[in-house]
């Protein structure tokens, strides 16, 4: 079996949540696997999240480099080319950072590239065996991966539960002086972060989530109207935005905002899982979809087929007949 | 500037539900709607709106057959210059490397300064740009939404990060961008507009008109195979109220009441 190896995302001296996901990954691909983590960056930060690593991993490479303060994806992958053996399988978050760098690694690397892996149905010879989704997650699929030259394997956030296991106490191994000059085409400017909004929907314990099933920016009213009468916020999913017919500050998800609601409402959203990983602290989740087939009833606690257009109005009226009988 | 944008027709998901087949192989595919792939639909959009501001042109390339075709008419209704179909029975089920290759062969056939992929395809892996570049040796940027031609082969492009934050990048020319949803607002195209182009000439290479070893390219080639689709079973599932409209909407409502405060 290959050796496995887990690349680190790092902020501020923390490794991201997904380390100790990648390490229960690994043991997925193989049980008797002690799998690497391998990090990049530069100075203090680097090596607290290397330390920080080594109470789950038991050999920690390092790649200190100036260069790699932030972590640039084409400097990171000349970094790891010279690092990595040959015929290595590496894990990675399959999220911004992993999807910049992966696919071009595995050709630096002449290994298969399988990405956004949320299972692993084991190892049989060469073929590494693995479930992925398409079409939105509306579909799930078989994938078999030849990993006899090694491979690139980006993982899906939250798709692998952290296992208990025995202490380690890791070793952190510096790989620094094996890697040249890095240099590339690309360079990082700054980091430019997104506005709040006016309506801040991290704020309100009722969401009336809106997606692509409004049809129409003129139906937006139909949810702000049932928001209003709830004290509720309309929030939205990415294809909202996308068509410009809601605030990017509204989008949940993985790239929009983390919401902490009490009761979430789906109205027209098929649960993708960019949306879903946008939803915490387990809020209370009715779905309202015309298609019975969206993946957001398999997520959904209370889940309704009907037409959000003609459901959502109905709604307002009988929360609006409670506030007037509660006034008189 | 001239700009390759490599696109795909897949089964459009507004359109369609998707669903198995009988065999249970496959999804069922009779009577699908298929479209373009919704974010390389974005990426001809920005790339025209790139050629409008500083000149140059637009080639659309599909790997693929007749059917697909059609994605390249609608794009050059959009206003697209030239649309190009790379068609073999070597590239039958090629993996993302092998739609790699291929690209990268007729990349080289031309002078582009800027290739733009969507994202991901609607059954696909967010790997065939980063792939192409590469192989070519061009940097990339993937999750791009927006991009600003500077002086000197230069693009300053904004990244998708966490949290709808934006990571600012000068990128070399040549390069590859890999286009997000939502970078611009893609034109309208009637059936009129598409009728305008439907004699246009569309340029068709095969795997020895590009040069590529028909071995290192389709299934046999392929290190990544799909077996098979089945449907998802994520969390244990919703309760689905089976009642009338009137009976649901009380059921929500005193949910919502009970759960959240009303």
């Amino acid at each position: 079996m290959a050796r496995i190896f887990a690349y680190i995302a790092h902020k501020g001296g923390v490794p991201d949540d997904t380390a100790t996901q990648l390490a229960a990954t690994a043991k997925q691909i193989d049980s008797a696997a002690s799998p690497t983590a391998i990090l990049a960056g530069w100075g203090a930060d680097l090596d607290a999240a290397c330390s920080t690593l080594r109470a789950s991993y038991s050999e920690i490479w390092k790649i200190a480099s100036e260069a790699l303060a932030y972590p640039n994806a084409e400097l990171i992958r000349q970094a790891l080319v010279s690092v990595l053996p040959s015929g290595s399988i590496l894990l990675v978050a399959h999220e911004h950072f992993g999807i910049d760098l992966a696919p071009g690694l595995s050709i630096k690397m002449n290994s298969a590239f399988v990405s956004d892996v949320l299972a692993i149905d084991g190892v049989e010879g060469a073929s590494l065996k693995v479930v992925r989704q398409e079409f939105g997650g509306q579909m799930s699929t078989h994938v078999h991966c030849d990993i006899s030259s090694g491979a690139v394997v980006t993982v899906r956030p939250g798709a692998f539960k952290p296992t208990e296991s025995a202490a380690v106490v890791g070793l952190v191994v510096d790989k620094s002086s094996e890697v040249g000059v890095l240099s590339a085409g690309r360079r990082y400017l700054e980091t430019v972060v997104a506005e709040s909004g006016a309506v801040d929907i991290t704020k309100f314990n009722i969401l009336v989530s809106v997606g692509r099933g409004i049809q129409k920016p003129e139906n937006v009213a139909i949810a702000q109207e049932l928001a209003d009468a709830m004290g509720a916020a309309v929030s939205c999913s990415r294809p909202v935005v996308d068509a410009k017919w809601m605030e990017k500050s509204r989008q949940v998800g993985s790239s929009g905002k983390t919401v902490k609601p009490k009761v979430y409402l789906a109205c027209g959203i098929s649960g993708a899982f960019q949306h879903l990983a946008g939803i915490k602290g387990n809020p209370f989740l009715i779905a309202i979809n015309k298609n019975p087939k969206a993946p957001i009833f398999q997520v959904a606690d209370i889940g309704i087929v009907d037409d959000i257009l003609e459901f959502l109005p109905e709604l307002t009226n009988r929360v609006r007949e409670m506030k007037t009988a509660v006034a008189k | 500037m001239e700009i390759l944008v490599c696109a795909r027709r897949v089964p459009d998901t507004s359109e369609n539900e998707i669903e198995l087949n009988s065999a249970g192989n496959d999804i069922e595919r009779d009577e699908l709607v298929y479209s373009i792939n919704e974010p390389d639909n974005y990426a001809v959009e920005e790339a025209l709106q790139i050629v409008a501001r500083v000149g140059g042109n637009v080639t659309v390339v599909t790997v693929g057959g007749e059917d697909d075709e059609e994605i390249l008419r609608r794009e050059m209704a959009m206003g697209v210059q030239h649309g190009v179909l790379i068609s073999d029975e070597a590239f039958t089920r090629s993996d993302g490397r092998g739609l790699a290759t291929i690209l990268k062969a007729y990349v080289q056939k031309g002078r582009y300064d800027l290739i733009l992929t969507g994202v991901q395809a609607e059954d696909g892996g967010a790997q065939v740009g980063g792939m192409v570049a590469a192989m070519l040796d061009y940097p990339f940027a993937s999750l791009v939404n927006s991009i600003e031609v500077l002086d000197g082969k230069k693009l300053k492009v904004s990244r998708e990060i966490a949290g709808g934050n934006k990571e600012m990048n000068e990128i070399d020319l040549p390069c590859v961008l890999s286009i997000q949803t939502g970078i611009n607002e893609p034109r309208y195209v009637g059936m009129r507009g598409i009728r305008q182009v439907a004699s246009l000439p569309i340029p068709t290479f095969d795997a020895s008109e590009l040069g590529v070893d028909p071995g290192s390219v389709g299934e046999s080639a392929a290190k990544v195979k799909r077996v098979d689709y089945f449907v998802p079973t994520l969390g244990k599932g919703a309760e689905m109220l089976q009642g009338s409209r009137e009976e649901n909407v009380d059921k929500v409502f005193e949910l919502v009441a009970a759960k959240g405060g009303l």
